[in-house]
């Protein structure tokens, strides 16, 4: 049989000819070459095949004249045996291979985020106004004392209190959001540049990935946590140093248990550079840390980490799986600074489809069982909690440190910022937006400078919502809203995740 | 939380466990237990410290700080399973030469320097090590150099499992690891770049490597001074002679091995040595669905 594929395009691309100029725009700017000029009519005929709706040759197109639509094509319906379903057999098929995606988990689970309310004060206890009273969103990451002591030392007649206690190294960020672990090599170098200096200009912190730090980077090393991963990419003495923190990556929550495997093709001179590997080479990240087979073992590495970096604070992230919280626990007593808790949600430049659907729990379920295991076991004060995987807005944020986290992290949020549009093809490395990909003349279209912009108004921007939710809430500091679940309700919401989540059904007063 | 919320949350999330939990280590609070440092006597540019009963970090402080007083030489007496020795220590002309058995992650992050150890090692020696040299007078664990992307391991008796695991090479930086004793299985596993040589010294070159030898190998090259039977490779990799230049460059490591140890080259090079390689950088190429 002729080769023959049975799936069809998902979009259908069509060009209105009245409006078109011939101009060759779209060709240019698709990076998987759906569109291609006809030398006859000098029209684009568009291979619809080829299209992820990133909306690429939409936004350039100056005559607006390119439409994607979804293909109407009908499928005999089965709710049990869906289109993707059959899609996802016949290009098994024909290929033998697994199948992968890029992004976070679409599949349409529970929306935990979605269903919790955010109370507010009336009439008996005053709201606050932000924009008139200070409003302090400023958190300190890391590991706190079980107790401070305060001691008084003569100063002059009298004297004067003096910490006693000596305090952890902590880290300071201005808002409760920060950037979570996107390796260069999976987004491009200018990605990796926006987020430096944004992370900079916001007072919070990017984290590298595991991909190494490049060396245009050097200046924003006070914003920058740096990643020790399976595959130990770019790690040395002087990439460890060069960070404000050292984040210890256990899992991912896109693929809990999964390695990674950055293909050949991604490994251009400056990712080899940068990752220390041949061009070319497959980098292979393993699953496990092969160094790390116990709590015990992780707590070799966390101190390793602090004897190279002279004690500074050591982040381990984990995939939120279902016994987070006594895995969290034991992260927590093999010394970690912070805990950063990824969900089932969170993205990935590549991730087989079927552990990005399937695997992992709900960030918002793991945050409270996280935060309540830590306080009933007395060590809730030795690390902080980055929640992260799936917060896209002020409200998932505020939500999340209302459940129980100390910071949310955010990473998709940033890349749809700098154009992303979710097409979910990241794996291709043919990114038309120029945010997961190498190729030099798609990476040049993003600009640094613009994009560091667009990254610090969307957190900005989020950051003043949040204040004006804690206005809304009658308290003046995130950190009174920190694990106050009784700020929450849910709505439709089952019992039993209700009690998981510490939340009262909507309606229901103190 | 108001009272009522105490009431809704009933998830047991395991016996709530106040009060002592676990040994912390110790913090930088002077009198309490594990900051005294052991007694140190310099004799020129050489510094001795005995390392009896001191704490692995405040051992580690003393070593660094000996090396910014100018040390060029560093001896620990009596060291008893102490970490992270050479851990993050950087330095070309500087050397740590330990009496006794450090404890795990010998040489971790190290960058440059030179540790010899003059009896046994344990696990994770030379993890993610970038540069200088490592001397084991006796046998080592598990996990050996681990991610290592420079520098050399030179290991005179027996290792354990999982030796030489995702060494990686770049550019002029090569990681090199010769083992005088045996080694267990998964050597080499996961390996992208540098070389191993295993002599198997003291036994007739028969089983001196375990099984799932070079097993996701993708880069670098093995050197086995004995036989290995098919059964014991990872699927990624074939067994072949060696070219000539090959030869040479083991002889090279070899010679430098023998130097170290008090060694004779030549009765360990008259046996055969064979290679073993993987047959593609890209064992997972084919793996997935595009």
């Amino acid at each position: 049989m002729a080769e023959v594929t049975f799936t069809r395009p998902e979009f259908r691309v069509r060009i209105d000819k009245e409006l078109c100029q011939k101009c060759g725009r779209c060709a240019h700017q698709c990076g998987w070459g759906v569109h291609k000029m006809d030398e006859e009519t000098g029209y684009p005929v568009p291979d619809s095949s080829k299209c992820g709706a990133c909306h690429r040759c939409v936004t350039f197109c100056p005559a607006q004249a390119i439409l994607v639509e979804k293909n109407p094509l009908a499928y005999k319906h089965s709710d049990s045996f869906s289109p993707d379903l059959r899609k996802a057999v016949w290009r098994q098929a024909e290929t033998g291979g697994v199948l992968l995606a890029g992004m976070g988990n679409d599949k349409p689970y529970l929306r935990i985020f979605d269903h919790l309310l955010l109370d507010a004060c009336q009439v008996t206890n005053p709201s606050i106004d932000p924009l008139r009273e200070p409003m302090e969103l400023r958190t300190f990451l890391g590991r706190k004392p079980d107790k401070v002591e305060v001691e008084y030392v003569p100063d002059g007649n009298g004297s004067k209190p003096k910490l006693k206690t000596e305090m952890d190294r902590l880290l300071q960020i201005e808002t409760p959001i920060v950037f979570g672990g996107m390796s260069y090599g999976s987004v491009s170098l200018n990605v990796h540049r926006s987020l430096a200096m944004a992370a900079k200009e916001l007072g919070t912190l990017m984290n590298t990935g595991e991909g190494g730090l490049h060396a245009d980077l050097q200046p924003y090393q006070d914003n920058i946590v740096v990643q020790c991963a399976s595959g130990r990419f770019g790690v040395h003495a002087d990439y460890l140093n060069a960070g404000c923190a050292v984040e210890i990556k256990i899992g991912q929550g896109a693929k809990p248990g999964i390695g990674g495997h950055l293909p050949g093709e991604k490994i251009n001179e400056e990712v080899s550079v940068t990752r220390m590997i041949p061009q070319g080479t497959d980098a292979l990240s393993p699953a496990p840390h092969h160094d790390i087979y116990s709590i015990e073992d992780l707590r070799q590495l966390i101190y390793a980490l602090k004897e190279a970096t002279g004690y500074k604070p050591v982040s381990v992230k984990i995939a939120a799986v279902h016994n987070v919280a006594a895995i969290a626990s034991g992260v927590v007593r093999a010394g970690a600074d912070i805990v950063y808790l990824d969900g089932f949600r969170g993205g990935t430049g590549a991730a087989p489809t079927v552990i990005r659907d399937h695997v992992g729990i709900p960030i918002e379920l793991a945050i409270s069982v996280v935060d309540q295991r830590l306080r009933d076991e007395g060590i809730r004060n030795r690390a902080s909690v980055i929640a992260a995987g799936g917060i896209r807005s002020s409200a998932d944020v505020a939500k999340a440190i209302a459940l129980g986290a100390d910071a949310c992290a955010i990473g998709s949020a940033l890349l749809v910022a700098l154009g992303c549009h979710l097409c979910q093809k990241c794996h291709t490395g043919s990114c038309s937006w120029g945010i997961c990909t190498q190729k030099p003349e798609l990476t040049r279209r993003l600009d640094p400078e613009w994009g560091a912009e667009r990254i610090v108004n969307l957190v900005t921007a989020w950051s003043h919502e949040l204040a004006e939710i804690l206005g809304a809430l009658g308290v003046n500091a995130v950190e009174s809203l920190r694990g106050s679940h009784e700020r929450l309700r849910s709505l439709g919401l089952d019992q039993q995740t209700q009690e998981i989540l510490g939340v009262k059904p909507a309606g229901i007063g103190h | 939380m108001s009272p009522d919320s105490a009431t809704i949350r009933r998830v047991p999330t395991g016996p709530a466990r106040r009060g002592p939990i676990g040994a912390e280590p110790a913090r930088k609070v002077a009198g309490q237990p594990g900051t005294d440092k052991g007694a140190v006597s310099h004799e020129g540019s050489e510094a001795r410290i005995d390392a009896r009963g001191v704490y692995y970090k405040t051992l580690n402080e003393q070593i660094r700080e000996e090396m910014l007083n100018g040390a060029q030489t560093v001896i620990l007496e009596n060291v008893n399973g102490q970490r992270y020795i050479g851990g993050g220590l950087s330095g070309e002309d500087v050397r740590v030469i330990i009496n006794g058995v450090p404890g795990n992650d010998l040489a971790t992050f190290m960058t440059g320097p030179t540790l010899i150890v003059n009896e046994n090692a344990q696990d994770g020696v030379a993890n993610t090590m970038n540069r200088g040299l490592v001397v084991i007078n006796g046998d080592a664990g598990d996990v050996l150099g681990y991610g290592m992307r420079g520098g050399r391991l030179y290991v005179r008796g027996d290792v354990g499992y999982r030796v030489g695991i995702h060494m990686k090479a770049y550019e002029d930086q090569r990681p090199a690891m010769v083992i005088g004793g045996k080694a267990r299985d998964f050597f080499g596993e996961y390996m992208a770049g540098g070389e191993l040589v295993l002599l198997g010294l003291g036994s007739d070159g028969k089983d001196i490597v375990g099984s799932y030898l070079g097993t996701g190998m993708h880069g670098g090259v093995i050197y086995v001074r004995g036989e290995v039977a098919e059964h014991q490779l990872g699927k990624e990799v074939s067994i072949a002679p060696l070219s000539a230049a090959e030869q040479s460059r083991m002889e090279e490591l070899v010679r430098d091995f023998v130097g170290w140890m008090g060694l004779d080259a030549g009765e360990i090079l008259e046996r055969p040595f064979i290679k073993i390689f993987p047959y593609t950088h890209r064992p997972y190429g084919k793996l997935y669905a595009y």
